[in-house]
């Protein structure tokens, strides 16, 4: 299958591999890395500077950015880049995280997902069910803080709405940005308690192993466009 | 600093109390009364706000109305509102109100303003901003339910009707009360303001205005600016006056209990986490897992 985006084919994957590492597979390119970590870093800047103005106990987070007035300014162009930077993210990876029926199967098995019982789940594709979920909420929480946030904009755009319609999107703004960073807490968690995939998202690859076990649909994909594309010589 | 005088009962952002070593005896509390009934619309308070506060707004343009500025501004912090209404018997009359921060004794732009002590209530009933701290957020413009606090588009801090607490705070009665030419303004405890208050509607209702009363809107605590109105049955008949202000409940939700509610979700997300490494432990790939991995791959290249 060719990404359609990347142009890029899952044999192509494996080839782009870690040359020192022939065995390796490439999950994610240096491009969708570093789009990632743009969107990630983005993120935590939102998140530390949305705190601050959240609850007074986290006030003094404004510290980080130059004090309360600089975090105002700073924190909705923060939000835009991170907006901006999430759609070339979405637009790559939506194709790959629908929802599948085999993806609801594996959500019906939670309970062995959570204790680590991988033999018992369905086949995975590329993402899990709990990844495309990740990203459903992700995209559906920062189109509204988008929205929301526009409408709080007081330098520029709150003169336009009603005081009314300004109290919803405040209280719309922390629920989404509520929602988001719970999500994220668990997706960070996930990546440090499935070894392997921080490993995925900054070097790059994984072991034919952990394709195996974690995500055996898409395994089978690689390895057999890898068998007809370039044999091996053995 | 501010607080060093121990006259700060409440103040923005703060989760701790604050200095209460000093009690007040008897209500200390002052207000300030808006006679609508003996208003003329002069505006010598608009001008004594004016040169009080050292403020000049900009010059706007003439609508064919009295009313000007239109609105209320970072630079007006009080501003007389002109309502020409038609009573049922058909007759004119003209309302006049003296618009400006009504100091809640609840107030909503303290209560939503996210910077601490920005926005003080003194043990005098004066709700102040001190644009020290003030970030420019705008929150206080949302949780405020009579729509008073102005960002200014010079520096981006909120600003508003201080009651002139510096001038209140050295014995002296607001700059506007000084100026009013009719005794419409009237200045003191709050509970002599009442009192003044009650002997107006017992000679107003005399008159034949039998719904005339007293507005200390009770949604909002009462407020330490209250207006004695010929129509207190009405009060949006006076430019839109609200009739049951009170703190929005969305604002009160979004600064009340989601704060805290919200703060220990994403804890309890966190440790969560923790502890699921702690008693599960990580998902990791072994020899089997490559194992398994080069069988299906050799199968793969087998097969055509």
């Amino acid at each position: 299958m060719t990404d359609p985006v990347l142009g890029m084919n899952e044999a192509d994957r494996r080839a782009t591999a870690d040359p020192e590492r022939p065995d390796t597979i490439l999950r994610y390119t240096a491009g969708e890395r570093t789009n990632h970590w743009l969107v990630a870093m983005c993120f935590v800047l939102a998140a530390l500077s949305g705190l601050a103005l959240f609850h007074p106990a986290l006030f003094g987070l404004s510290g980080l950015f130059g004090g309360g007035p600089w975090t105002r300014i700073l924190h909705p162009f923060i939000g835009l880049a991170m907006v901006v930077a999430f759609l070339f993210f979405a637009v790559k990876e939506a194709a790959q995280n629908r929802m599948e029926a085999r993806d609801w199967a594996w959500l019906r098995h939670i309970g062995d997902v959570v204790n680590n019982r991988e033999d018992r789940l369905p086949e995975v594709g590329r993402y899990n069910a709990g990844q495309k979920l990740v990203f459903y909420v992700i995209v559906l929480c920062l189109t509204a803080l988008l929205l929301s946030g526009i409408v709080i904009w007081r330098a520029y755009f709150s003169l336009y709405f009603p005081i009314s319609g300004i109290r919803v999107a405040a209280v719309l703004h922390a629920f989404c940005a509520f929602v988001l960073i719970c999500t994220i807490i668990v997706h960070i968690y996930s990546a440090i308690w499935v070894k392997g995939s921080v490993r995925a998202m900054t070097r790059g690859t994984v072991t034919p192993g952990w394709a195996w076990k974690h995500h055996r649909a898409w395994f089978r994909e690689v390895i057999s466009h890898a068998a007809n594309s370039r044999p091996r010589s053995d | 600093m501010a607080l060093q005088s121990l006259d700060i009962i409440r103040r923005s952002a703060t989760t701790l109390p604050s200095p209460e070593i000093r009690e007040a005896t008897g209500d200390a509390t002052v207000a300030k009364l808006i006679d609508t009934t003996k208003c003329i619309g002069c505006k010598a308070c608009q001008v004594a706000c004016m040169e009080w506060n050292d403020l000049r707004d900009e010059i706007g343009t003439n609508v064919g109305q009295y009313q000007n500025p239109h609105d209320l501004s970072a630079s007006s912090w009080t501003l007389m509102r002109f309502a020409e209404v038609e009573n049922p018997k058909g007759d004119l009359e003209w309302l006049i109100r003296k618009d400006g921060c009504m100091h809640c004794a609840d107030p909503g732009c303290l209560k939503a303003c996210p910077s601490p002590g920005a926005i003080v209530q003194y043990a005098n009933g004066i709700v102040d901003f001190h644009e020290e701290n003030c970030i420019g957020c705008g929150y206080c413009v949302t949780g405020c339910p009579f729509d008073v606090p102005r960002i200014s588009k010079k520096d981006k801090k909120a600003y508003k009707c201080t009651l002139c607490s510096d001038r209140v705070a050295v014995g002296l009665e607001p700059a506007c009360i000084k100026s009013c030419p009719t005794g419409a303004l009237v200045f003191g405890t709050k509970d002599d303001m009442k009192q003044h208050a009650a002997e107006r509607i017992v000679d107003l209702k005399s008159r034949g205005f039998e719904n005339a009363g007293l507005y200390d809107p009770a949604g909002v605590g009462g407020t330490h600016v209250m207006y004695v109105l010929h129509h207190a049955d009405q009060p949006m008949l006076y430019s839109g006056l609200p009739e049951q202000p009170q703190i929005s409940p969305t604002v009160r939700l979004w600064k009340g209990f989601s704060k805290p509610a919200a703060l220990a979700v994403m804890a309890f997300t966190a440790l969560a986490g923790f502890f699921h490494y702690i008693r599960v432990g990580p998902d990791e790939t072994d020899e089997r897992d490559e194992a398994a991995a080069q069988e299906m791959a050799k199968k793969s290249e087998k097969a055509p």
